[in-house]
């Protein structure tokens, strides 16, 4: 029942799996380490079962993208309800391959999480029981929180582009003028003393009002 | 993907007295726009499948886009009915980035600020909860109570809803000179509105039978599916963020952490874990929070409510940090990334809603399709919060 520190955390996990288990980062407001993916697997089992360490709570699961370096950084933040610690790890991946294995057999909280990560990521975790788009429409094309995405136009003909209200108010009344300077021959004789005022009282209905 | 599609991925053929049916995503009960795909045979679910993502409107994007204090009108839309915590959460993110010290005045002001909030955001909780299960009544009444908050916080931060209240290395607005006597005037008036609401619901046996021993969540289950909050809590864990790693004016104030006792009683039935559990330990935390605001304004430190020398151009080192705060709705924790730049690298907002909505899937196994309304009520979800 007693709370580790970063460092005896990542001690204990660099004397079980060597190399796997990257240097401790110097500390930038939190530290991490990073997890070699292939064997990240067995390292979270380790992390959740072993007595001293009890990681019961994956905390986040999140991904940052780094395009400069290729690599998409999966980051874990694990928490233990008994002894009140906490660890981030960072597993990467190859931005092209980008695949890596599923947490989700030891922490069901993995599963949205995951989907999550897939679905604005790109990122495909091996053994998940559910991998489908969470938060975007199943159909939707790119994975949006990359840093190299771009919008498409629009999604299914529904324009994300609008028009600033200004200009179409503009320009309907610039037609509405049009009209009544073609009307104005006609009805003009009558209404010469005050010609100012046929724009100004009934102006268009302004768009959104 | 089209319905009959999903349904087809998702419960195979399906045998003659089965039904799939589509509850919302505009139902009064899903407390927003939540869809739920539900698999019953009769009355009883095989299965319901939430679909989240209506609400989806990019705000951690939107955290890359914008500068560091422009993103904090943003965070009030995470949620809208306790927007005091996101604001919070972000802020004390990028104050640990920048290694900023918040000066006293200012961390009394969000604690008061978060627990009114607090107090607001369960009686939305726990008055849609008894509409949801039948009992209208309760519902104008918890509302009565939340105008009155709502009125507290206009006069304190001049917003009713998303407030920006917070800002990084204090708060907005020093704390009107008259507002500390209406402040108590209402916490008084409050106490008693607490009893009555227990008289009125929390004990009215047909509510407290409804929900006995309904959809229990074990508490491992719980704590493996990634609840936080009064949800975990019910469970029966005596676990609360401003007790276990205490942030801000947290350390000063000497309260209880409210957790799951099977408070239906036994003989009702009642498991740690249930609906009521869930219901109660919310109550409990509105009486703990009106204890925390009165403290607060026993012990408010004169002084300045915003750091000296927080830099115009907010510029953090490269770096990442993360804040991790007790929210309405269980813990917020914002992991947010700087390279260095005038606009965060990455931002990530974990709400607590969001995995509550994953338990569902598993937990309405078995259950009646009334009492999917009386779970999804008791785990407080809120749809804005879920798809961010």
């Amino acid at each position: 029942m007693s709370a580790l520190t970063f460092e005896q955390i990542h001690q204990r996990l660099a004397g079980k799996f060597g190399e796997a288990v990257g240097p401790l980062q110097p500390a930038k407001k939190d530290p991490f380490c990073t997890f070699a993916p292939a064997r990240l697997l067995e390292i979270c089992r380790f992390l959740k079962s072993e007595p001293d360490l009890a990681f019961d709570f994956l905390e986040d699961l999140t991904a940052t993208d780094h395009p400069k370096l290729n690599l998409i950084r999966v980051v874990y933040h694990f928490y233990s309800y008994p002894h009140r610690h906490m660890f981030i790890a960072k597993a990467e991946v190859n931005r092209q391959i980008s695949e890596i294995d599923s947490v989700e057999q030891l922490w069901k909280s993995a599963n949205w999480m995951e989907r999550e990560v897939y679905d604005l990521f790109g990122v495909r975790f091996k053994g998940h029981s559910d991998l489908r788009r969470i938060l975007m429409p199943d159909d939707w094309v790119g994975a949006p929180l990359r840093k190299d995405y771009s919008e498409a136009g629009g999604y299914r003909d529904i324009s994300n582009v609008r028009d600033n209200p200004l200009d179409l108010y503009l320009s309907m009344d610039r037609e509405l003028k049009a009209q009544q300077g073609a009307a104005q021959p006609a009805a003009g004789s009558q209404s010469a003393a005050a010609p100012e005022q046929h724009a100004a009282p009934n102006p268009p209905a302004k768009p959104g009002a | 993907m089209a319905l009959d599609q999903l349904v087809m991925t998702k419960f195979g053929e399906t045998a003659g007295e089965e039904m799939i049916l589509n509850m919302g995503p505009q139902h009064p009960s899903t407390h927003g726009v939540i869809n739920f795909v539900v698999h019953a045979d009769g009355e009883v679910m095989k299965k319901a499948v939430p679909q989240v993502g209506y609400l989806h409107r990019a705000i951690e994007k939107i955290g890359e886009i914008v500068t560091y204090p422009g993103f904090m009108p943003y965070t009030d839309r995470i949620d809208y009915l306790a927007a005091m915590f996101a604001n919070e959460g972000y802020a004390l993110a990028v104050e640990k980035l920048l290694g900023l010290t918040v000066p006293p005045r200012a961390q009394y002001l969000r604690a008061i600020s978060c627990e009114l909030n607090r107090i607001a955001s369960h009686l939305i909780s726990l008055g849609s909860m008894a509409m949801d299960i039948g009992a209208v009544t309760p519902f104008p009444y918890a509302l009565r109570e939340r105008e009155s908050i709502n009125d507290l916080l206009e006069a304190l931060c001049g917003a009713r809803l998303t407030y920006n209240f917070h800002r990084i290395g204090g708060v907005g607005f020093d704390m009107p000179d008259d507002w500390t006597p209406l402040c108590r005037k209402w916490l008084d008036h409050f106490d008693r509105i607490l009893d009555e609401w227990d008289r009125l619901i929390s004990f009215n046996e047909i509510f407290v039978e409804r929900l006995a021993g309904l959809a229990v969540i074990p508490l491992e289950m719980a704590i493996n599916y990634g609840l936080v909050g009064p949800n975990l809590r019910a469970s029966g864990i005596e676990f609360d963020l401003r007790k276990a790693h205490p942030y801000g004016a947290y350390p000063d104030f000497d309260f209880k952490i409210p957790f799951g006792k099977a408070y239906a009683g036994a003989y009702r039935g009642g498991v740690v874990g249930d609906c009521f559990d869930r219901f109660y330990v919310r109550v409990l935390e509105c009486r703990e929070s009106v204890s925390i605001v009165r403290q607060a304004l026993d012990k408010f430190p004169p002084g300045e409510f915003m750091a000296p020398k927080v830099p115009r151009k907010i510029k953090p080192e490269a770096g990442e940090a993360q804040s991790r705060i007790e929210a309405a709705r269980g813990e917020m924790a914002y992991y947010v990334v700087s390279d260095g730049g005038e606009r965060a690298y990455r931002v990530r907002a974990r709400t607590g809603s969001f995995l509550a909505m994953g338990i569902i899937e598993e937990l309405s196994k078995g259950l009646m399709i009334a009492d999917l309304v009386a779970l999804i009520a008791s785990l407080d979800v809120v749809a804005p919060e879920i798809d961010r």
